[in-house]
């Protein structure tokens, strides 16, 4: 308070910018969940300074910067422009690092997916600076007053806290669900005081820059929402046959939810690898995860850890899955799964009575 | 037509274990691979080579070991192996890896054209999928991540058309080369060596360079200095306390069961189903 009174570096915004994933005017949700982290790191780093802003690329994309800010961005830097209407790594690349050149943010997080990967090495190297990929856990550490950003490595035998201590911005991937979803604000906060603005800019770059052009996309075959799902049924090695697949299936149908599998079941080619959770697989993050017959391999738990509840089935009670079980029941899943399906039809059908 | 592949040495991961007491990776014992992405790479050069003729050159940059890696993708079939050993060049980050790649590639571009620079999706040590489109960016050359076929490549008219793999499905790209692929292991099978192959590799010697010769890296840019990323800290995965443990053998199956629905009612998550799941006797 005793410094000059014009804007400095050291009394000005603290940007943390936020990719706002689109394709095809449809956002990955991945976005929100990382704009629900930024407000949590905007608190820990600056609670005075540090404001949250998205970053929006895309044809007609008006309405996605307008929930951007009721996801919490107070400012949505969007640059509108044809080249832009199929994701493209060089055009997408050239506005964003004009845009961090032009904003100077401090920290900036993208989605760790096929998207985001592709394009966030090509932003970090443009503007020469440091990116941590798929991250689990990012928090500001308290004495450096920077970005903490924990990853797993080595195939998921070893965590890595990965500091960028220089350069900015202090670049981070982070993949769908590792992290909550976020309640957007309710609309009245919108239209009072914390309301955001939407920031224009022009792409500088056009068609026939572009040496790449998107002829078609082949939908993909079997769309399954993994990563979204609120009940997931997970089955291992341990089902011992394909057989058994259509037991879990059942449990699954019965709780409401859809079916997993942990790697060697998909290098059986007993299912599609949309399927497999872990860390070759897909983060999923369930109020209720059903592990039958899965051992808890650290490379499988990386992705299913962060579950509400986690209910595992093993007939070893020296599993690992049981480290991490909420409630881990010690037996047969020919047995167990049986039971529970019977007795969650009962219930249903008890209930259904009852009213 | 000249590819151009990087490779990388990484330890099989598959075996890698952790000591319980220092929390560190054990290092003795565990096999030096190359890269498993990077050989699906590398093979796809070679298929094209034995299409279009031309050579296929591989690149990597690493601790005088990772020769043997080198090595071995001449028995795959590479024409030139390049080693980019220094010790100015360790504990780079991918920025700074990029930085070295790229430098080394624009030398190879100098004494010929290049049509086409493979690498692998990810490196399995550190999964970071970020080194192939640092270089891409540095090269100006056009970047496809995740691909797992290509259509149609046609060295004349300098284009190719090439799959991609997204979570939307498949996108078509039609590219100007040079282009810079980073596959999946879809997009050549592996063919055994022929023995040829094996007979020259055995006999070569991968040319090295270092930070000085023949490109004169910065040296602000190389190794540790050149790195913005640092490891502030490496542990193992933190156990959650465990939950509690039931057993049918103790409890009987009836008992179980009925602890279990407890559990999950008393956590929320039974909920979710669909009210009318047609379950027996759900009827009139
Ligand atoms: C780089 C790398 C990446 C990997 N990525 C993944 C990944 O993404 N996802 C993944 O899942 N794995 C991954 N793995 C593999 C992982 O290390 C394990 O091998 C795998 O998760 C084990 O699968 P599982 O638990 O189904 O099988 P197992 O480890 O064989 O466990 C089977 C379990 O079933 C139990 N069982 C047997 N019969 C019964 C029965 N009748 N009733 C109840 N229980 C029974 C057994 O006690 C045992 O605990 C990866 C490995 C590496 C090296
Ligand atoms: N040191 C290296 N030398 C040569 N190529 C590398 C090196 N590191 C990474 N690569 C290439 O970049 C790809 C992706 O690696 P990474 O970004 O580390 O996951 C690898 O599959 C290799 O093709």
């Amino acid at each position: 308070m005793s410094g000059a009174p014009e804007l400095t570096a050291e009394t000005g915004p603290r940007r943390i910018w936020v990719l706002i994933e689109q394709q095809g005017g449809r956002v990955h949700p991945v976005s929100w969940e990382l704009l629900g982290a930024a407000r949590r790191l905007a608190v820990e780093l600056d609670a005075d300074r540090a404001i949250v802003e998205a970053v929006l690329l895309g044809q007609d994309v008006g309405a996605i910067a307008q929930e951007a800010l009721r996801y919490g961005a107070r400012r949505v830097h969007l640059i509108e422009d044809p080249v832009l209407a199929d994701y493209r790594n060089l055009p997408y690349a050239v506005g964003i690092s004009r845009l961090v050149q032009a904003h100077r943010p401090e920290i900036f997080l993208i989605g760790a997916t096929s998207l985001g990967r592709d394009l966030a090495s090509a932003v970090a190297t443009r503007v020469e600076t440091g990116l941590t990929a798929d991250c689990t856990e990012l928090t500001i550490d308290p004495k450096l007053q920077i970005l903490a950003a924990t990853r797993p490595t080595f195939g998921g035998n070893l965590m890595a806290t990965i500091l960028c201590r220089r350069h900015r911005p202090q670049m981070a991937t982070v993949r769908p669900r590792v992290l909550p979803l976020p309640e957007p604000l309710p609309p009245a906060e919108i239209r009072g005081e914390t309301r955001g603005e939407v920031v224009r800019a022009p792409l500088g770059l056009v068609e026939a820059e572009v040496p790449l052009r998107r002829l078609r996309l082949i939908p993909g075959a079997e769309r399954v929402d993994l990563e979204y799902a609120e009940v997931i049924v997970a089955g291992g090695r341990g089902l011992g046959d394909r057989d058994g697949l259509p037991l879990l299936r059942q449990l699954a149908e019965a709780l409401g939810g859809v079916l997993a599998v942990s790697r060697p079941l998909v290098d059986a080619g007993w299912v599609s690898v949309e399927h497999q959770v872990g860390q070759t697989g897909k983060t999923v993050r369930p109020k209720l995860y059903v592990a039958a017959g899965i051992s808890g391999a650290v490379q499988h738990r990386v992705g299913m850890s962060g579950a509400g509840f986690i209910l595992a089935i093993n007939k070893d009670p020296h599993a690992p899955i049981f480290q991490i079980a909420d409630l881990g029941i010690v037996g047969d899943l020919y047995e167990v799964v049986p039971a529970l399906i019977d007795d969650l039809r009962a219930r249903r059908s008890g209930g259904d009575d009852g009213r | 037509m000249h590819a151009v592949v990087a490779i990388k040495q990484v330890p099989d991961t598959t075996n890698v274990r952790i000591d319980p007491d220092t929390g560190t990776l054990i290092r003795e014992g565990v096999p030096a691979i190359v890269n498993p992405y990077d050989v699906h790479a590398l093979e796809m050069a070679v298929r094209l080579k034995e299409r279009f003729g031309g050579q296929v050159t591989v690149l990597t940059m690493g601790p005088p070991k990772a020769a043997e890696a080198l090595i071995e993708c001449v028995e795959q079939g590479a024409d030139r192996a390049i080693l980019l050993s220094d010790r100015k060049f360790g504990g780079a980050d991918t920025l700074a890896t990029s930085y070295v790649l790229a430098g080394a590639i624009e030398a190879i571009r100098a004494e010929g054209p290049v049509d086409l620079l493979l690498f692998g999706k990810q490196a399995i040590d550190g999964d970071t999928a970020q080194v192939g489109p640092g270089v891409a960016t540095r090269l100006g050359v056009p970047l496809i991540t995740y691909a797992i076929e290509i259509e149609a490549f046609d060295p004349l008219a300098r284009t190719a058309i090439v799959h991609r793999r997204t979570e939307l499905g498949v996108e078509v790209l039609e590219t100007a080369l040079p282009a810079l692929l980073t596959v999946e292991k879809e997009i050549a099978a592996i063919a055994r060596a022929p023995l040829p192959n094996l007979v020259r590799a055995a006999r070569y010697r991968p040319e090295v360079w270092d930070a000085a010769q023949p490109v004169a890296f910065d040296a602000a840019k190389l190794g540790i200095k050149g790195s913005p990323t640092v490891v502030g800290r490496a542990f193992t995965p933190a156990a959650k306390a465990p939950g509690e443990q039931i057993e049918v053998a103790a409890l009987g199956l009836p008992a179980v069961i009925e602890r279990a629905l407890t559990r999950l009612e008393a956590a929320g998550v039974l909920a979710a189903g669909p009210p009318s799941a047609g379950g027996p006797g759900g009827g009139p």
